[in-house]
């Protein structure tokens, strides 16, 4: 491998990381706006213009607080826990596609990799509730992971029919690879012939990222903060950081299985006409606008819809998504076996 | 084959720097002054009573063990769903006898009451 290929992976890895995070404190910001907006608010407005640096002034605010441990919590799992959350959040980016040559790698097995990453961040919830050594840490703490793992069982079989999909319609050969599976809805968005699959995928990746209506780990009438009651400084703020970047995963992936990607509708009638750096920039401008849209559903549903009580959660859960997405992939499957 | 897994091991190693960086700054940054109190677990402003080190609901446990049961079974699905086109009506109605039987366990976990919150 050359030194310059090396710097060119390190260039592309800090300029998509540098974007992630500031695009996380870009989403605190959107979040309070469009909560203001929703309950006819003003939202923040006093730090910079229209408030924009509020997220910044946060983060400061953060970093020069106390950081409390409380003495009787595992202090080695307790600091290990806000750590494990941001690096799980900032690898699962890894394989994300933003063009279709705009990546930090493509490897044959990008789904299951980016399914595998997300699903380590159950272990920093887990451990942050566990290490606190409080009972509302430990509730919220096991409350989420049970939730979590709930979820993800509808979430893999909605993917598997993403898989079936992209076998069926891809024309290239290695159907876990994102691109193939963006390069199966050149024709029709998987959204179109998976409308199901995707209701699954949305709602289960609330659920995956404890965003409302599924924010049971930290319902604060019940549990105080949930998980990190016991975190302050910038331990907390990590745990946030991560949440965010979470759900920014969360609606890129969605985007690639269900809405095409990087993909521009009808990009093949001028794909070869124009500059190939314009048509990547293109991509890229689609794809976070695909992204940014789903976005904006989570927020919109988090400030719309009230909270579910646990047991409902867990009912949902495994009495209408587990069937549900069974049944789904079933239907799907012999539907496929139909189409030439 | 290895080579395009390298970038991703370079991810991986700065995400975890950038991720104590963050835990540890925070620490360095901040002032400390502890006092007894502040550094007793939050428990709305009373005494701890008792450690949260104690036995918790069973469900948890089920939940757990259900997950990992299920969970297995939708791995065999992603070989299945990756080469299913090549393999035709012999994979359908091969899968179609593994869901049955997924599902004849997935009704006696309901009807045992597996998935009951109440």
């Amino acid at each position: 491998m050359e030194l310059a290929d090396i710097g060119r992976i390190l260039a592309t890895i800090l300029s998509i990381v540098g974007g992630l995070i500031t695009a996380a404190a870009g989403m605190v910001y959107a979040e309070r706006k469009v909560a203001a907006l929703i309950q006819q608010r003003n939202g923040p407005n006093r730090v910079g213009p229209w408030g924009l640096l509020q997220p910044f002034a946060d983060v400061l605010k953060l970093f020069i607080k106390e950081d409390i441990v409380p003495s009787i919590s595992n202090k080695f799992v307790h600091f290990l826990a806000p750590v494990i959350s941001l690096l799980v959040a900032l690898s699962a980016v890894a394989l994300i596609p933003f063009a279709h040559n705009i990546y930090i790698a493509d490897i044959n097995i990008g789904i299951l990799y980016t399914l595998a990453i997300t699903s380590i961040a159950v272990y920093g919830i887990t451990l942050s509730g566990w290490s606190s050594n409080s009972k509302y840490a430990l509730l919220g703490g096991l409350r989420s992971s049970a939730q979590m793992i709930s979820y993800e069982l509808a979430m893999g079989l909605s993917v598997v029919s993403v898989i079936l999909l992209t076998n069926h319609f891809s024309t290239k050969d290695e159907y876990l690879r994102l691109s193939s599976i963006i390069d199966a809805q050149t024709t029709v968005w998987n959204i179109f012939r998976n409308p199901i699959g995707f209701l699954i995928f949305l709602t289960c990746a609330f659920a995956e990222c404890n965003r409302a209506p599924f924010d049971l780990a930290e319902a604060e009438q019940e549990l105080v903060g949930g998980f990190h009651t016991e975190y302050s400084s910038m331990k907390f703020g990590t745990f946030f950081l991560s949440e965010y970047i979470n759900m920014f995963m969360a609606s890129a992936i969605t985007s690639i299985l269900f809405l095409g990607g990087y993909h521009i509708p009808f990009e093949g009638l001028f794909a070869d006409k124009i500059n190939p750096t314009l048509l990547s920039v293109l991509e890229v401008m689609m794809f976070l606008t695909k992204t940014s849209f789903l976005i904006f559903v989570f927020i919109w549903v988090r400030w719309t819809l009230p909270r579910f009580k646990y047991n409902q959660l867990m009912n949902i859960g495994w009495k209408v998504f587990l069937p549900l997405s069974l049944l789904n992939l079933v239907v799907i499957a012999a539907v496929l076996l139909f189409i030439k | 084959m290895l080579g395009a897994y390298f970038p991703v091991l370079i991810l991986l190693f700065l995400a975890l720097v950038i991720a104590v960086a963050f835990v540890q700054l925070a620490k360095w940054l901040g002032p400390s002054r502890p006092t007894r109190i502040k550094y007793s677990a939050y428990e709305s402003g009373m005494d701890p009573v008792g450690s949260a080190r104690d036995r918790f609901s069973v469900k948890f446990y089920m939940v757990a063990m259900l997950f990992i049961l299920f969970d297995i079974e939708v791995v065999f699905m992603y070989p299945w769903a990756v080469q299913y086109k090549q393999l035709g009506v012999y994979a359908f109605a091969e899968m179609v006898t593994f869901i049955i039987i997924l599902f004849i366990g997935y009704i006696y976990v309901f009807k045992k009451g597996g998935f009951e919150w109440e």
